[in-house]
């Protein structure tokens, strides 16, 4: 990997870029009247996966949890291990926007705009499940804490109360943060929109904002510290998620690594999303200028890092189980690499443990095609992973007569389908009415590497 | 003194040529200015002498979320609803860490972003400044700089000649 730690060697930005040019091919994706046709028919497909997440709710909510394939010993089944699953993507978002923003990343600029979105598509998908998963979703203000006729207040502390906080704090400051960072783009749009409802609508979300050398500074300093304080916040997000399962008894969960191998998986997750997302968007929007092939790189190395503390956390976790001398423990493991999920585990081993060893050689990292297969193999890898920690720990737990098998019913998978149907629908709308790249950061950029004297 | 418009302003096509004028324009002892670009620019706030005060406000923000959050949980375990768990006492604090820590994280950001923009007077949707030939450009690649007519040494003859002397591209009224 040494050799190819050269930063000048792919640009971050492609070369003739200046201030204008940044702002009329960024905003000029969104203010433009002809939608393009591949736009239509994506949107359109996606349109039509949420409208099958629809269908399957409204079954749900009709009939109950009992179509899904929960059963008394498995109570906890696809609704978890997807909400996981969501929820970790989403962490790529906050870590692109507010932990590299404080290490000083530049290359982050152009693709921390919609990663941001992403975050926020995706947590929505994660809140869905849980309230879902209540089976009542009509009562699931019962998990705040207000003063009620009932007289009752939430189990503080049970980690299942903590996430409800971590994961609404969470949507709160990712919204507020992604908010905050369109407030300049607004006012480009506003002011470089020739339709006079358009300059409204922009207007109207840029509240007036003109680039005073004083507001930029009171801006500069509040993004600062919003990221300051979402780094923290993402870290407990995933801790907390782990938390639901290591507070409990159960073999296979209860165990101390779990926080740091839960966001580690979070981030590995995350990032292969946002490579899953970059790699079309650049090619539809030919928008390479901006996310290059650095960035692409840049990424499939945190991937590689984070890949490899994933994995680490398999091996130190049969280790545990035999270190442990607990009968329930080894049997976990055993069960998982023999029993019936055994080929999931297998699949798991393989995506997250062997085919992300690809990563280390450059010629992988800078060939798009096979990244993009990559990191959709992770996007699967990880969604096995928490199948495999929900499932397997609990069909076979501490009772051989309480045993059971647990299989995702049609609707388990329909609504899974659904959300991801949903969470593309939005990018697209997303990537339709919103800058797609922060332009103002972009500019700065420009603004960087001129005085770097680096060709840009 | 021109008491019919809001200032006069200038346009400049760089960076570094509106932190020069904007230099030039605080030694000539101009006060009542500002300059505006289309990213932020620290020059600038360093010669315009502006100091942030966001942090104090997130940081009272983050204080008040940490004693909510333990003052809702020690109101709700101890005083409303005392209920034995697991043996423990009924205020038992380490369990409460997680949530206190979450509100203080909430409240700080809320006071990052909504002590930002009322600091800064958002929402704003008039300003004069919009009304200036060609302003709309301060979001796409030009930079400007006003000073304002309530300004003490302002003329508008003499503060008109200062600012062509500064290479700009353009110097023209903003009308109030």
């Amino acid at each position: 990997m040494a050799a190819s730690t050269d930063p000048a060697e792919v640009p971050v930005l492609g070369p003739g870029q200046t201030y204008a040019t940044v702002t009329d091919r960024v905003s000029g994706v969104v203010l433009t009247k002809d939608t393009p046709k591949g736009w239509l028919i994506g949107f359109g497909i996606a349109f039509l996966i949420v409208m099958l997440m629809l269908f399957s709710l409204t079954v749900l909510f009709a009939k109950g949890v009992g179509v899904w394939g929960l059963n008394n010993t498995v109570a906890w089944g696809f609704a978890i291990v997807n909400f996981v699953w969501w929820v970790g993507i989403g962490h790529a978002g906050t870590l692109i926007s507010a932990i590299l923003l404080l290490f000083r990343q530049e290359w982050r600029n152009s693709i921390n705009r919609f990663a941001e979105a992403m975050t926020i598509f995706a947590v929505a998908n994660a809140g869905l499940f849980p309230i879902i998963h209540t089976g009542r979703p009509w009562l699931a203000y019962w998990l705040l804490p207000y003063p009620s006729m009932f007289q009752l207040w939430p189990q503080f502390r049970s980690p299942l109360l903590w996430d409800v906080f971590a994961i609404s704090t969470y949507v709160t400051i990712s919204l507020l943060f992604w908010y905050v960072g369109l407030i300049p783009d607004f006012a480009t749009l506003r002011d470089m929109g020739e339709n006079k409802v358009v300059r409204r609508i922009y207007g109207l979300f840029a509240l007036g904002w003109r680039g005073a050398a004083r507001h930029w500074a009171q801006y500069s300093r509040a993004s600062l510290l919003l990221a300051a304080l979402a780094t923290p916040l993402v870290v407990s997000v995933h801790s907390v998620v782990s938390f639901d399962f290591a507070v409990g008894s159960v073999p296979g969960w209860h165990t101390t690594f779990l926080p740091p191998y839960f966001v580690s998986g979070a981030i590995y997750s995350g990032f292969a999303m946002v490579v899953t997302l970059a790699i079309p968007i650049r090619k539809f929007y030919h928008m390479e200028d901006f996310i290059t092939d650095r960035h692409l790189e840049n990424m499939a190395k945190i991937m590689l890092a984070t890949g490899l503390i994933v994995f680490y956390a398999y091996i130190m976790e049969v280790f545990f189980a035999w270190y442990s001398g607990n009968h329930y423990e080894k049997f976990m493991i055993y069960n998982r690499m023999t029993g019936p999920y055994a080929p999931y585990y297998w699949a798991l081993i393989f995506f997250n443990g062997i085919m992300i060893q690809l990563l280390w050689f450059k010629k992988v990292r800078r060939n798009i095609p096979l990244l993009f297969v990559i990191a959709i193999g992770v996007n699967i890898g990880m969604w096995l992973e928490r199948f495999i920690i929900v499932v397997t720990s609990l069909h076979r737990e501490f009772l051989p007569s309480t045993w059971a098998y647990y299989a995702g019913t049609f609707w388990d998978w329909s609504l899974y389908i659904g959300t991801i149907g949903f969470f593309v629908a939005l990018i697209f709308l997303f990537l339709r009415v919103l800058p797609m790249i922060n332009m103002f950061e972009m500019k700065e950029l420009v603004h960087h590497l001129s005085h770097k004297g680096e060709e840009h | 003194m021109s008491e019919s418009i809001y200032g006069l302003i200038a346009r400049f096509d760089t960076p570094e040529a509106v932190v020069e004028a904007t230099r030039r324009a605080r030694q000539a002892g101009y006060r009542k200015m500002e300059a505006y670009s289309p990213f932020p620019i620290e020059e600038l706030t360093e010669i315009l002498d502006f100091k942030p005060k966001i942090q104090y406000l997130v940081f009272i923000g983050g204080v008040l979320g940490a004693l909510t959050g333990f003052a809702l949980q020690y109101y709700a375990s101890v005083i409303s609803y005392p209920l034995i768990i697991g043996g423990r006492p009924f205020n038992s604090w380490p369990a409460f860490i997680v949530v206190e820590f979450e509100l203080t994280i909430l409240f700080a950001g809320l006071a990052a972003v909504f002590g930002m923009l009322g600091l800064n007077g958002f929402p704003h949707p008039y300003h004069p400044v919009f009304n200036a030939k060609d302003f709309k450009l301060v979001s796409r690649d030009k930079f400007f700089l006003v000073i304002e007519s309530s300004d003490p040494r302002f003329d508008a003859e003499r503060t008109r000649s200062f600012l062509e002397s500064l290479n700009p591209e353009e110097v023209t009224d903003v009308q109030p």
